[in-house]
C-alpha cells in the first residue's frame, strides 16, 4: 500500500544528501576550514535560578555564614581563588579554568525592580527587556533579525533542546531547536513533507507560521546533518545531557557550518528544599561536561574563538530558609569561559552583604550591559539595534 | 464566504471536546449547534467516577506509615522504590485519564479539564496526591471557580509542589502565594510584593499529612495582623482566598485565559470584557460561563475557525476519536507526548504549557507530521526522549529508556470507510478533507494524488485521511 512509505527513516548516504541541498547551500561547502577568528558564543542557561552566593562563595564574609549557618560553605572547603572568593567545591575545573587565565566572573549582575517570578525573570532575561515591558521576541532572536537579514535560514544560532527559547525566537528569524543532527535529519528527509512544502501558496497568519517552520527545518537538516559528521569527535564526554549536549556544540564548531550562536540548558537550580545535594548535581555535571568541551576545543586550536557565557534567571535570597535551602532572590554571577579573554579571573567587586533591598543583593552590573558586550565586542553586531538602546559596552572579552 | 453547518459542529467538537469520532460524523451535516452543545452539556453532567490507579505496592507502602514522620524511618532503599513506583504508577494514571479524553461520553468536562490541568500546573512524583488533584479538578471542571480555587489549594499535591508545607510562621515561604495571585487567579500587575509577603503570612501553617488531608497547623500559623490587597485583619488562607475572589481582576483573568484557550489566542478585549462581567456576577459559575460562549455566534466566526494550535494531547487524542483505533503498546504514546513537549502531569513549570505557537519548533513540527503515520501502524520509529531533569526539582521522570519500533495497532478502518459509504467517487476527496481538516485552505490535491492510494476505494480513504493528518493544516483546529 502507497501510504506505508518505507523510505520514511532511512538514513541516506552522505551523497545523497548533499544532491538534496539547495544550491545556496552548498557554497558554504566549499571553505574547507573555518578560519581562525571565526567567533562563536555558548550560551549556558541555569534554569531555574542559581544560587550564586553558593557558586562563587564570599569566604571572608560574616554575615554570609550568619545568614546560612546550614548552608554556607565553609573556606575550607571553597577552591579559594582570591583572597576573599572560592568557588563551589563541585567545580574543580572552573578552578583550573581561573587559574590559567581562561575564566571571568561577573558577580552582581541584575535588572531594575527584579522579578521574582521563574516565569517573568526568565521571559527579561531572555528577552532583553525592562521588568516592566513585555516583549515577545528574544535578544538572540533579534540578533538573527539584525544578522541574518535575508540568508532564509535559521541555522545561524542553534539551541541543543527539543523546544525552542524564547531568547532565540526573533520578531522575523527564528533560531532551530535539535536534540541531535541526525535526528532532526532522519524526522525531516521525506519527499512528501518537501512536495507539499513546495507547493503551499495560500496566505493565512496561522498556516503560514507553520509552513514558514516546515520550511526552515527541510531546508537546515540536511546542512546540519552533513557538516556535523565532517569532524566527529574523538574527546570523551560524560554520558550526561549536558555532555552529550557540548559534544554536538563541539562537532558542529569544527566543523564549518555558518552558526554563531549555541544555546544550551541545564537545571533544574530551583533549590527551596535540600539545596546542598543537588546543587553538587547540577554543578558536577556542569564541571565534567566542561572540561572535555574545552579539551576537545583545545585540542583542535578553536578555544580561543569560542566564549561560554553563563546566566540564570535569578540568584537566591542571602538568608537560608527553613528547609535546607533558599527562596528567590535578585542578582547574581555569570561566568565567562574562553580562550579569547581580554580580562580574567573576578571583573568586578564581589556583592557587599551590608548593603541588601529586604533581603536581596542589589544589582550593580545591568545584563543587558553584558550582552550588549558580548553583541558587540564578540559577535560584531550592532548591539543598540538588537536591544533597543545603547548600553555600556565593557571590556572583557 | 459561507461556513458549512457540519464545519461548524467540528469547530465546536475540536475546541469543545476532542474532536469528532467516525461513528457520529454524518450526523454533523444536519444538527443544529445548539442542539449539539447540549448534548455535550447533558452528557458531561453527571459527576465523574474518580480516577484511581494507585497500585497494590504502592497502597502498601503508605498504609505501613501513619504520618509524615514516619516517613523519616525508612531507609534510603525503601524511599527510593516507593518513588519508583510512584513514577510508575503515574505513568497509569497518565494513559488512564487520555483514555477518557478519547472515550469518555463527558467530553466537555474532560476538555476542560484538561484546560485546568494546565493552568493548576503541578509537577509533584506521588500518585495520591497527583490523583487527588486530577479528581479534585475533574469534579470542579464545570463547576464554581471558587470552590475549585479553594479545593486546589488546599490539596497536598499544590501545597507541596509551591512549598506551603515550609511555610512557616518564623520562615515564611512566599512561593504558594506567589504564583496562587500570578498564574491562578489575578495575573501580574494587579497587586504588590508586599501583596504577596501578606498573604505568605496568612498562609502560614497550610500544610497536609501522609493521607493526603488538608491540615492546619495552628502551631505554625502568623497570627498577627495583615494587609492584603487594602484591607487589614488577622486573615487566613480562606480570608485571602475569599479577598482574591472578590477582586474583579481574578474574573478577568480566568475569562481571558479561557477565551485564549477555547476561542481564539488573540483576545477580543471587549468580548473578554462583557464575558469577565458576568462571571463576576454569576459568582464564578463556570458551566454559565461556558455555555455563553460556546452558545453565541461569534464563537462560530471565521476567524475563530482552524486557527488554533492543537496541543500535543489534542492532536493524539484527535487522531485516535476519528479513527478507532486498539494500541497493544499504549505507553509508546507517553514518548509521544514527550517528545511533542506535553507530558499530563509533568507540565514544564508552575505557569503550565505556553501553548500556541510555542508548540511549534522544526523537530516538534517534524514528528507531529509524522505522528498519523506511526499511529496507524504504518510506519516504524525511533525515538530518544529528552532527559527531562528541566524543573524537575532533580526527581525523576518517566523512564528514559523506554524504546518503541512499530507499534501494534489494530485500527477499526471500518468504521471509518463506512462514513463514507454514500458519498460519490468524485465528491471523496472533497467529503474525507472536510472531515479531517478545519482550515480554510487544504493541501494542493495535484501533490496528494501521487500519495494516495488509488487502488481500491477503502484504500483511497484510508491513504488520503492519513496524508491530511501529516500536514502542517492539520495541526490547527
Amino acid at each position: 500500500m502507497l501510504f506505508k512509505r518505507k523510505e520514511f527513516l532511512q538514513i541516506g548516504s552522505l551523497a545523497s544528501a548533499s544532491l538534496m541541498m539547495p544550491k545556496f547551500l552548498k557554497a558554504f561547502e566549499k571553505k574547507a576550514v573555518v578560519p581562525p577568528g571565526n567567533k562563536v558564543m555558548v550560551v549556558l542557561q541555569f534554569s531555574g535560578g542559581n544560587d550564586g552566593l553558593n557558586t562563587v562563595i564570599p569566604i571572608r564574609n560574616d554575615i554570609y555564614y550568619k545568614s546560612r549557618p546550614k548552608l554556607g560553605i565553609e573556606k575550607q572547603q571553597a577552591l579559594q581563588i582570591t583572597d576573599e572568593a572560592g568557588l563551589n567545591p563541585a567545580l574543580p575545573f572552573f578552578k583550573d579554568l581561573f587559574d590559567e587565565g581562561s575564566l571571568g566572573i561577573m558577580n552582581n549582575v541584575g535588572y531594575p525592580n527584579p522579578d521574582h517570578s521563574h516565569f517573568r525573570s526568565m521571559d527579561i532575561w531572555q528577552s532583553a527587556s525592562d521588568s516592566n515591558e513585555y516583549v515577545t521576541s528574544g535578544w538572540l532572536g533579534r540578533y538573527l533579525d539584525a544578522q541574518c537579514d535575508g540568508c532564509g535560514k535559521p541555522t545561524q544560532a542553534l539551541e541543543i533542546d527539543d523546544v525552542l527559547s524564547l531568547a532565540l525566537k526573533g520578531e522575523n528569524l527564528k533560531g532551530l531547536a535539535l536534540r541531535d543532527p541526525k535526528k532532526l535529519y532522519s524526522s525531516s528527509n521525506e519527499r512528501y513533507f518537501k512536495e507539499i512544502n513546495a507547493s503551499h501558496d495560500h496566505e493565512e497568519a496561522a498556516v503560514d507560521y507553520l509552513y514558514k517552520t516546515l520550511s526552515e527545518t527541510l531546508e537546515s537538516a540536511d546542512y546540519i546533518y552533513s557538516q556535523s559528521r565532517r569532524h566527529p569527535s574523538s574527546q570523551m564526554y560524560p554520558p550526561t545531557q549536558l555532555g552529550k549536549n557540548l559534544k554536538t556544540i563541539c562537532s558542529l564548531i569544527l566543523s564549518d557550518i555558518n552558526t554563531k550562536v549555541y544555546y544550551v540548558s541545564l537545571g533544574s537550580f530551583d533549590t527551596h528544599v535540600n539545596q546542598e545535594n543537588q546543587q553538587k548535581r547540577l554543578f558536577t555535571e556542569l564541571n565534567d561536561a566542561i572540561s572535555a568541551f574545552v579539551k576537545d576545543l583545545k585540542s583542535n586550536n578553536r578555544f580561543g574563538d569560542v566564549a561560554i557565557m553563563t546566566f540564570s534567571e535569578f540568584g537566591r535570597r542571602v538568608a537560608q530558609n527553613a528547609s535546607g535551602g533558599t527562596d528567590h532572590g535578585t542578582a547574581n554571577n555569570m561566568f565567562f569561559i574562553g580562550g579569547g579573554l581580554k580580562q580574567k579571573g573576578l571583573l568586578n567587586p564581589m556583592c557587599d552583604l551590608n548593603d541588601l533591598n529586604e533581603g536581596d543583593l542589589k544589582f550593580t552590573v545591568d545584563f543587558k550591559s553584558v550582552y550588549a558586550t558580548m553583541l558587540h565586542n564578540w559577535l560584531g553586531a550592532d548591539d543598540e539595534k538588537i536591544l533597543g538602546k545603547k548600553y555600556e559596552i565593557m571590556s572583557f572579552v | 464566504m459561507s461556513i458549512s453547518n457540519q464545519l461548524k459542529n467540528q469547530h465546536l467538537l475540536w475546541r469543545a471536546a476532542f474532536g469528532p469520532m467516525a461513528e457520529n460524523v454524518n450526523e454533523l451535516a444536519d444538527i443544529s449547534q445548539k442542539e449539539l452543545y447540549k448534548v455535550l452539556e447533558k452528557t458531561s453532567s453527571k459527576k465523574p467516577v474518580e480516577l484511581n490507579v494507585a497500585t497494590n505496592t504502592f497502597d502498601g507502602f503508605m498504609k505501613g506509615l501513619q504520618d509524615l514522620g514516619q516517613m523519616q524511618k525508612l531507609n534510603r532503599d525503601q524511599k527510593k522504590q516507593l518513588r519508583k513506583q510512584s513514577v510508575e504508577d503515574l505513568k497509569n494514571l497518565n494513559l488512564t485519564w487520555l483514555g477518557e479524553m478519547i472515550n469518555s461520553e463527558a467530553q466537555l468536562r474532560e476538555k476542560m479539564s484538561l484546560f485546568w490541568h494546565g493552568h493548576f500546573a503541578c509537577r509533584v512524583i506521588n500518585i495520591y496526591f497527583q490523583q487527588q488533584l486530577l479528581n479534585v479538578i475533574r469534579e470542579n471542571a464545570l463547576g464554581n471557580f471558587g470552590d475549585l480555587l479553594r479545593q486546589v489549594s488546599k490539596s497536598p499535591a499544590m501545597l507541596s509542589f509551591l512549598n506551603n508545607q515550609q511555610n512557616k510562621k518564623q520562615h515564611p515561604n512566599e512561593n504558594f502565594a506567589r504564583e496562587v495571585m500570578e498564574l491562578f487567579t489575578m495575573g501580574r500587575g494587579t497587586y504588590t510584593e508586599t501583596d504577596i509577603r501578606e498573604a505568605a503570612r496568612a498562609y502560614t501553617g497550610w500544610g497536609f499529612n501522609l493521607k493526603g488531608e488538608f491540615v492546619n497547623r495552628s502551631f505554625l500559623h502568623d497570627t498577627g495582623s495583615k494587609t492584603f490587597l487594602g484591607k487589614t485583619g488577622n486573615f487566613d488562607g480562606d480570608d485571602i482566598i475569599d479577598i482574591i475572589l472578590d477582586q474583579k481582576a481574578t474574573a478577568k483573568f480566568i475569562t481571558g485565559k479561557i477565551y485564549k484557550y477555547f476561542v481564539n489566542d488573540n483576545i477580543d478585549e471587549q468580548k473578554v470584557e462583557h464575558l469577565a462581567e458576568k462571571f463576576y456576577r454569576d459568582n464564578y459559575d463556570l458551566q454559565k460561563l461556558m455555555n455563553e460562549i460556546f452558545l453565541s455566534d461569534w464563537f462560530y466566526q471565521e476567524k475563530n475557525i482552524g486557527t488554533r494550535i492543537k496541543s500535543p494531547v489534542e492532536l493524539i487524542a484527535g487522531v485516535r476519536r476519528l479513527i478507532p483505533m486498539e494500541l497493544q503498546k499504549p505507553e509508546a504514546q507517553l514518548l509521544f507526548q514527550r517528545v511533542l513537549g506535553q507530558i499530563l502531569f509533568y507540565p514544564p513549570n508552575v505557569a503550565g504549557w505556553p501553548g500556541g505557537k510555542n508548540w511549534i519548533d522544526s523537530s516538534a513540527l517534524m514528528f507531529r507530521m509524522r505522528l498519523p503515520q506511526i499511529l496507524t501502524n504504518a510506519e516504524e520509529f525511533l525515538i530518544t526522549p529528552k532527559d527531562d531533569d528541566d524543573v524537575m526539582m532533580g526527581k525523576e521522570g518517566i523512564d528514559k529508556n523506554a524504546k518503541a519500533n512499530q507499534l501494534q495497532v489494530i485500527v477499526d478502518w471500518n468504521s471509518v470507510v463506512k462514513v463514507f459509504d454514500q458519498t460519490s467517487r468524485e465528491n471523496l476527496f472533497g467529503r474525507v478533507n472536510d472531515t479531517v481538516l478545519q482550515t480554510k485552505n487544504s493541501i494542493n490535491p495535484n501533490v496528494l494524488k501521487r500519495y494516495v492510494d488509488n487502488t481500491s476505494r477503502e484504500g483511497f480513504i484510508k491513504s488520503t485521511i492519513i496524508e491530511l493528518m501529516s500536514t502542517p493544516e492539520y495541526q490547527l483546529c
